[in-house]
């Protein structure tokens, strides 16, 4: 069975006729990591949107399987205790809310979903302090209210952080790579790749082709018009990168 | 975290309704004739025993009161009062004058209990690290049924008693500092409150003198078609300190119930007094049925110098709020403070905010007032800050944020500023902001419910405020707070 299989997936900005989503495909395997590249207004964030369950969006038709189950009628957090992790291109500020509560929090509200008793104080700080020290987030970053104040950097760090203490089946990075430097990049591609297993499955949604050089895609797709036009292999990021969109995008249509 | 946990479990095991004091006790009751007149301030004087001066006082207030208007000034809206169709006096019949716990009548002990308020001190003594005991005065309807720890707070030399009986054991004291900060004359419903005001606590803190517990009063309506009109007075004498914390709360009933209750503090040199209030009285039904209208004026006098009082309240209750708590900053070099949260569901309203007044030379303020609304509420923070002529170098910081949750709501921050020195320094910042979908959304991806993701977003909005209480009610405030919101959204 795939980790998630897309079918015929058709969606719209709840209150705006247009479809956005237009019957995409999409199956990626355990173990894969499957970037996902498109032009701008392609239906990218659109996608992990609707994966992730955002109330914005409407699906009109097709179904999102993971592990065989529908996921698309569950509400997001029942979606995330199933696995599905949505690394965000602007993370969100929580005013107020310490670091610390916030992973806590998200750590317990998923076990607690899964049947398991809340992480005991001590396990829960010895995990993030070990993830932190990985992704090179200082103890004063976990002291500071979520997001708030963080640079680019900081943030995109910070969702890597979540993703490692909550380990979920299937991750999806929506434009991870916006916003960053090299040296800041690469340490986020370094937390993606040491989470890399034979269970578990990445989406990496990207503009450029840049980040997949420190991600090595097995599967490349392309988007176009809110449905997968391209499909081929980590060669194919580097073709696009070479000659624009505009190419493919052109045949397809 | 454990707390959002915590306030989430305990949202979920309140089934239909979310107010889970809204029992009444059965209890036999000595009331007041109905109505109010001249006979009735006589009669709630006599079932005091009054001294003759109190009794004059109250009547002149009660002859002023009857030339004075309702005012009509805050962003309220209700039915005219009937001031005839209610009783000013409700007290437990057993009750007359307990000299111990076990003359109380077991209903009363019991209703306290169900409200989480141990009245036995053996039963506090129990649980509880002698740092971490508090002193309670239970008021139940218009009298004060029982006061703990007296004797223990003797010792140091305070007192600490209902103020009906402060005017039998220290006369001289009531008398020199009644009406001191609040004038019988102030307002409509202080005026009113200075003509049948039934009991309310006494706090003398001796020169010096750091009182060795919290201290606090419990205040429960119970009596159908009653006012409750309860007066504190607090003193800090010189160099002393004292911590109070009052909580009320109220059953359901679909009538309103008027509460109006005049709070004074006085803070001599380098005193300070810390009022901290958890307000749950009923606030009615979803659709406005019922609640308390809580119109109370609550006042501080720093009058002398290098005092400091300081206001926190976290306000969830009430059908209507009408209440300032104010620092009269005369004391050189006093300080006022006033944190306050307000959260506001389903029909409620609130007016509320403070008051700093500068007198004083250098003396300093801060207001911090965080404002929650939800469902179809208006919550409006309403403070003026001003500085008199010989106040130079008076400083005040104001910062007013108010969070909406849901769209047919609204919060409003009128701040009224006056300065007639030049040398005063006022700052004003405020805020408006929703709980975004944004934020929602992202709590929710990392695997929060709806009521979980609400509860630690507006926990995180108060959080400046919810550290100034003490530490044993921050917890308690906070819980508050997510089930006062509980179907906000959704």
């Amino acid at each position: 069975m795939s980790l998630l299989e897309i079918k015929n997936l058709t969606a719209k900005l709840a209150d705006e006729d247009k479809q956005i989503l237009n019957g995409l495909n999409l199956t990626v395997e355990k173990g894969q990591v499957a970037a996902i590249m498109g032009p701008n207004g392609s239906g990218k964030s659109t996608l992990s949107y609707v994966l992730a369950g955002r109330e914005d969006y409407e699906v009109t038709d097709g179904e999102a399987l993971l592990d065989g189950e529908n996921i698309l009628d569950l509400s997001p957090d029942e979606r995330a205790a199933k696995g599905l992790f949505l690394a965000f291109q602007y993370p969100i500020e929580i005013p107020g809310v310490g670091q610390m509560t916030f992973l806590k929090a998200a750590v317990n509200a998923q076990r607690r979903k899964n049947g398991l008793d809340d992480m005991p104080t001590p396990e829960f700080m010895k995990l993030v302090n070990g993830r932190a020290k990985e992704l090179g987030i200082s103890p004063d970053m976990l002291r500071r209210s979520v997001n708030v104040g963080f640079s680019g950097g900081e943030k995109k760090r910070n969702e890597s952080l979540q993703m490692a203490l909550l380990q979920p089946k299937l991750a999806i990075l929506d434009e991870t790579d916006s916003g960053l430097d090299i040296d800041a990049l690469k340490i986020v591609a370094d937390g993606v790749n040491a989470m890399r297993s034979p269970d578990r499955g990445f989406v990496v949604i990207t503009h450029y082709q840049r980040l997949l050089d420190y991600i090595k895609p097995d599967v490349v797709h392309v988007l176009s018009a809110g449905r997968i036009i391209k499909s081929g292999g980590a060669e194919l990021a580097l073709e696009l990168e070479a000659n624009g969109y505009a190419d493919i995008v052109g045949k397809a249509a | 975290m454990p707390a959002v946990q915590e306030t989430v479990e305990q949202v979920r095991a309140i089934d239909v309704d979310q107010y889970k004091y809204g029992f009444s006790t059965e209890i036999e009751m000595e009331l007041a004739p109905k109505g109010l007149s001249e006979d009735i301030v006589r009669y709630i004087s006599a079932r005091k025993n009054e001294p003759a001066w109190m009794l004059e006082w109250r009547l002149d207030a009660y002859r002023r009161w009857l030339t004075m208007r309702e005012p009509d000034w805050a962003r309220v809206d209700y039915p005219q009062i009937d001031f005839q169709d209610m009783y000013y006096y409700a007290a437990p019949k057993s009750n007359a004058a307990p000299k111990s716990l076990d003359e109380i009548d077991p209903a009363i002990l019991e209703t306290y209990k169900k409200l989480g308020i141990p009245l036995r001190e053996q039963e506090i003594l129990a649980g509880v690290a002698p740092e971490n005991r508090i002193a309670v005065d239970a008021v139940f309807d218009s009298v004060s049924v029982v006061t703990t720890f007296k004797e223990e707070l003797k010792k140091s030399g305070v007192i600490f008693s209902s103020i009906s009986e402060a005017l039998h054991e220290h006369p001289e004291l009531v008398k020199q500092y009644i009406g001191s900060v609040v004038p019988t004359t102030d307002n409509y419903y202080a005026t009113l409150n200075a003509a049948v005001f039934s009991d309310g606590s006494f706090v003398y803190i001796p020169p010096g003198v750091r009182c060795p517990m919290e201290l606090s009063t419990y205040f429960r309506i119970n009596e159908q078609k009653t006012g409750q009109f309860e007066r504190t007075l607090i003193i800090a004498d010189k160099g002393s300190y004292v911590s109070y914390l009052e909580g009320c709360t109220a059953p359901m009933r679909d009538e309103n119930q008027l509460h109006a209750a005049v709070v004074e503090l006085i803070a001599h040199d380098d005193a300070e007094i810390k009022y901290s209030t958890v307000q749950n009285w009923y606030p009615g039904d979803s659709q406005g049925k019922g609640g308390i209208y809580n119109f109370v004026t609550k006042r501080g006098d720093c009058r002398g110098a290098r005092s400091k009082i300081s206001w926190t309240q976290v306000e969830t209750g009430s059908a209507i709020t009408w209440k300032y708590p104010s620092c009269i900053l005369r004391g050189d070099d006093s300080q006022g403070e006033f944190y306050s949260i307000a959260v506001s569901n389903g029909a409620q309203q609130v007016d509320s905010g403070t008051k700093m007044i500068h007198l004083g030379k250098n003396t300093r303020s801060r207001i911090i007032s965080k404002g929650i609304s939800a469902g179809r509420s208006q919550n409006t923070y309403r403070g003026l800050v001003s500085a008199h002529r010989r106040a130079t170098n008076a400083k005040n910081f104001t910062n007013c944020d108010s969070l909406l949750i849901g769209n047919a709501c609204g919060a409003h921050t009128v701040p009224y500023i006056e300065s007639k020195t030049a040398s005063a320094v006022f700052e004003h910042e405020a805020t408006t902001s929703k709980v975004s979908e944004d934020q929602m959304f992202y709590c929710m991806q990392r695997g929060l419910t709806q009521e979980e993701a609400i509860a630690l977003i507006v926990n995180g909005f108060v959080k400046d405020v919810l550290q100034q209480l003490p530490m044993e009610f921050m917890v308690e405030a906070q819980k508050l707070i997510a089930i006062s919101l509980e179907g906000s959204v959704g």
